[in-house]
């Protein structure tokens, strides 16, 4: 774990490094489509002190000046799989979004969607005996949580202190400089398949990019499409993606659970074209212009060609209803949200305050899909587009920019880490001056 | 069956990908510095060697230089720059001609070859010229206005006569005293350097300044002032001018000048003494020795 920690300290450290030049690039690498943004830190309030997030949600500290997507190659589940591949759509992508902005970027804020994420709850303990809480007493109290053993091919991703109590006061968003006895945390942390991170690094790297954070698709996605009192009061956010679909469930504007299921658009196509026995590029066409998960007598009436190029012409002239797609989509989408409905109950979503559930990602754009996911998941659906930031282009503000908006979001303002704060003492080296002055406090 | 209508081979999808080569070349091309150094260092080098490379020959750097040198002849000659004629004014005839010599001899001349300043300056180093002022004037006359030096003294340098003014510098030479009677004479070693001091003197001289003949400077230190009648006036070093007003008092008095004095001597103040001349040593003596002996006799 401490290779992660070092890690993830390096790669804040490149994030600063990208805000003092300015110009940094969002890459959201999807199963369907890789987007890529570039974004100039230079808004009016990029230089304000940093009590709380600022108005806006902090996007206005920066604007998208070059934009770009790309159908990706390559992925599938979210997880690399044909590195050579997806190293040339990233570099396809990346080079049209400089040339847009005009700019070279050299550091890049990637974000994962696949790599089977796995949510642990972990809480942590310290005696401050009566003292004031200090920056140090948070990093001890966040290294004393007992992790578990999330196996070795596993990384940690997110790490995010939700919660801090004091003693018998629980919810403490900063206890800093408060007294008491026993502070203890609650933290969240998020593990991720370490392959699939490697792969995502190492693709990042043969494209001369340096990586500048890596954020957890399901995560940034609910940034960028919950309203600031969804997050506030308890929601979660379902991002319908190519080949996974993301969960996140947001409570007091910390994230405390995320998972994903490994079904997406890409599955529903796949059934479209082995139902219908017609290519895959065409079943994707079909879903996009005549999809839907609701029939209705009409749809028994419009016929679809489906078309080919075969020779055969009996085979070339077929037509599909528009009933016959919606029943072959719908069983596969109303799987993806029964499999959801299973994973935010095992969560334990039912016992949030309020549980909201947006809807986000391409495939929400699914017509009718809010009135299932409403039978499936619950009453309070509604679905999401992301966040408005300034500069974005009008192809790029549609729900399957949500986790590439969110990006940038995090980008310009992360959430604090378990490595943002001091270094513990007992991870200092054995001779540092820090290690002198703790113990001679301590000690006198 | 082979197909009988040529058809292009199946075409092979188009990859978007950019090169690795070529993704790093548009980066390169990205990079603020190396645009700046495209485009702006790049063009001055290639001016900058061009230019070099041409210049780089002897023959046309000549031409280059034969170029600027006609332009500006061209533009120097025009007729607004040209100076037609001079005039001078405020001087005599032989100082005119001296600065005549120092003008350009022919007309029309650019007045961009004229160095005023420096004309100015060789002007002002003759003897006979305090000040001057040279200008192009209008209609394209050099005008040149001279301040002649005026003689305060005639200095016997030697055998030469020559002009001085109040500073002690020398406007010219005079072949004879006649010439200007109306200047006093000084001579005696290092009398020019103390001018003033003579000019003070001759003025103070009064009652006295017709009969002046001129003033010698004695032992580089003091003034005496030579009567007609081999008549000497010795001054003191200093305190000159008192000790010429007593003498010129006594003289009022007793009319001691008109006597037959050789040498009033004033050096010492105390002590103011006459010398007679002879024959009226002997008079004077043979008047007391007859008044004694008259008076022994009574």
């Amino acid at each position: 774990m401490g290779d992660v920690y070092d890690n993830q300290r390096a790669m804040r450290q490149m994030r600063k490094a990208a805000m003092q030049r300015g110009v940094v690039a969002i890459l959201d690498v999807g199963t369907s489509k890789i987007a890529c943004l570039v974004l100039r830190f230079d808004g009016p309030e990029q230089f304000k002190s940093v009590d709380g997030v600022g108005s806006m949600a902090g996007q206005s500290q920066f604007r998208v000046i070059g934009a770009a997507t790309t159908r990706s190659r390559g992925v599938r589940f979210g997880e690399i799989e044909a590195m050579q591949e997806t190293e040339r759509a990233i570099r396809t992508v990346v080079q049209a979004a400089q040339k847009m902005a005009k700019v070279r970027v050299d550091h890049v804020i990637a974000s994962l969607s696949g790599g089977r994420p796995r949510s642990y709850g972990l809480d942590g303990a310290l005696d401050v005996s009566g003292g004031m809480v200090t920056e140090q007493d948070i990093s001890q109290v966040m290294a004393n949580c007992d992790v578990p053993d999330y196996g070795s091919d596993r990384e940690v991703l997110h790490a995010q202190p939700v919660n801090f109590a004091l003693d018998h006061r629980s919810g403490l968003a900063d206890p800093r400089g408060q007294i008491g006895n026993r502070l203890t945390t609650d933290m969240h942390m998020l593990t991720v398949d370490s392959v699939a991170l490697q792969n995502l690094f190492y693709c990042i790297k043969r494209c001369d990019l340096e990586l500048a954070g890596l954020a957890s698709s399901a995560y940034v996605s609910g940034m960028s499409s919950l309203v600031e009192d969804e997050q506030e009061l308890g929601a979660a956010c379902i991002d319908l993606g190519g080949g996974s679909t993301g969960i996140s469930v947001f409570m007091k504007k910390h994230m405390i659970y995320a998972d994903s299921v490994r079904m997406g658009g890409d599955h529903v196509t796949s059934d479209i074209s082995m139902g219908l026995q017609i290519p895959a590029a065409t079943a994707e066409r079909i879903k996009t212009f005549y999809g839907g998960v609701v029939a209705t007598g009409m749809d028994d009436r419009e016929m679809i060609e489906t078309g080919g190029e075969t020779g055969d012409w009996e085979h070339d002239r077929r037509t599909v209803s528009r009933a016959e797609l919606i029943g072959i989509m719908r069983p596969r989408v109303e799987e993806i949200l029964e499999e959801v409905r299973a994973r935010l109950d095992a969560a334990g979503f039912e016992h949030l305050p309020s549980q909201q559930i947006v809807l986000t990602g391409g495939g929400s754009q699914i017509p009718g899909l809010d009135g299932l996911a409403s039978k499936i998941l619950g009453q309070q659906v509604r679905l999401g587009r992301p966040l408005r930031v300034q500069g974005l282009p009008q192809a790029a503000i549609g729900p399957a920019f949500s986790s590439a908006v969110g990006l940038s979001l995090f980008a310009a303002n992360p959430q604090d880490e378990w490595w943002d704060f001091e270094i513990p003492a007992d991870r200092y080296p054995a001779r540092s001056l820090k290690r002198a002055v703790k113990w001679f406090k301590d000690n006198w | 069956m082979r197909s009988l209508i040529r058809r292009p081979a199946a075409a092979v999808p188009h990859d978007p990908a950019p090169s690795r080569l070529g993704y790093r070349y548009q980066r390169l091309l990205l990079t603020p510095g190396f645009r700046a150094t495209m485009r702006i260092g790049v063009p001055i080098l290639l001016i900058a060697s061009i230019a070099g490379s041409h210049f780089s020959q002897p023959e046309n750097r000549a031409a280059l230089m034969a170029q600027i040198e006609s332009t500006k002849q061209r533009f120097q000659q025009r007729p607004q720059f040209m100076v037609k004629a001079m005039t001078i004014t405020g001087a005599d005839q032989e100082t005119m001609t001296r600065v005549i010599d120092l003008l350009p001899k022919e007309y029309p001349v650019s007045s961009f070859d004229l160095d005023l300043e420096e004309t100015r300056r060789t002007i002002e180093a003759l003897d006979p010229v305090q000040s001057a002022s040279v200008r192009v004037g209008a209609a394209g006359t050099l005008e040149v206005r001279l301040t002649p030096r005026v003689p305060a003294a005639l200095w016997r340098d030697g055998a030469d006569l020559r002009l001085i003014d109040g500073g002690g510098i020398v406007s010219g030479t005079v072949t004879s005293r006649s010439d200007r009677l109306d200047l006093p004479l000084i001579a005696g070693d290092g009398a020019e350097q103390h001018i003033a001091e003579a000019l003070a003197l001759y003025a103070g001289a009064g009652p006295l300044q017709e009969r002046v003949r001129g003033l010698v400077r004695m032992g580089e230190r003091r003034w005496d002032i030579v009567l007609d009648r081999d008549q000497r006036i010795m001054l003191p070093a200093t305190g000159a001018v008192a000790a010429l007003d007593r003498v010129i008092a006594l003289n009022d008095a007793q009319d001691m000048l008109e006597r037959d004095v050789v040498v009033v001597d004033m050096r010492n103040a105390q002590r103011p003494t006459l010398r007679m001349n002879e024959e009226a040593v002997a008079a004077l003596r043979r008047v007391n020795e007859n008044i004694t002996t008259n008076g022994a006799g009574n």
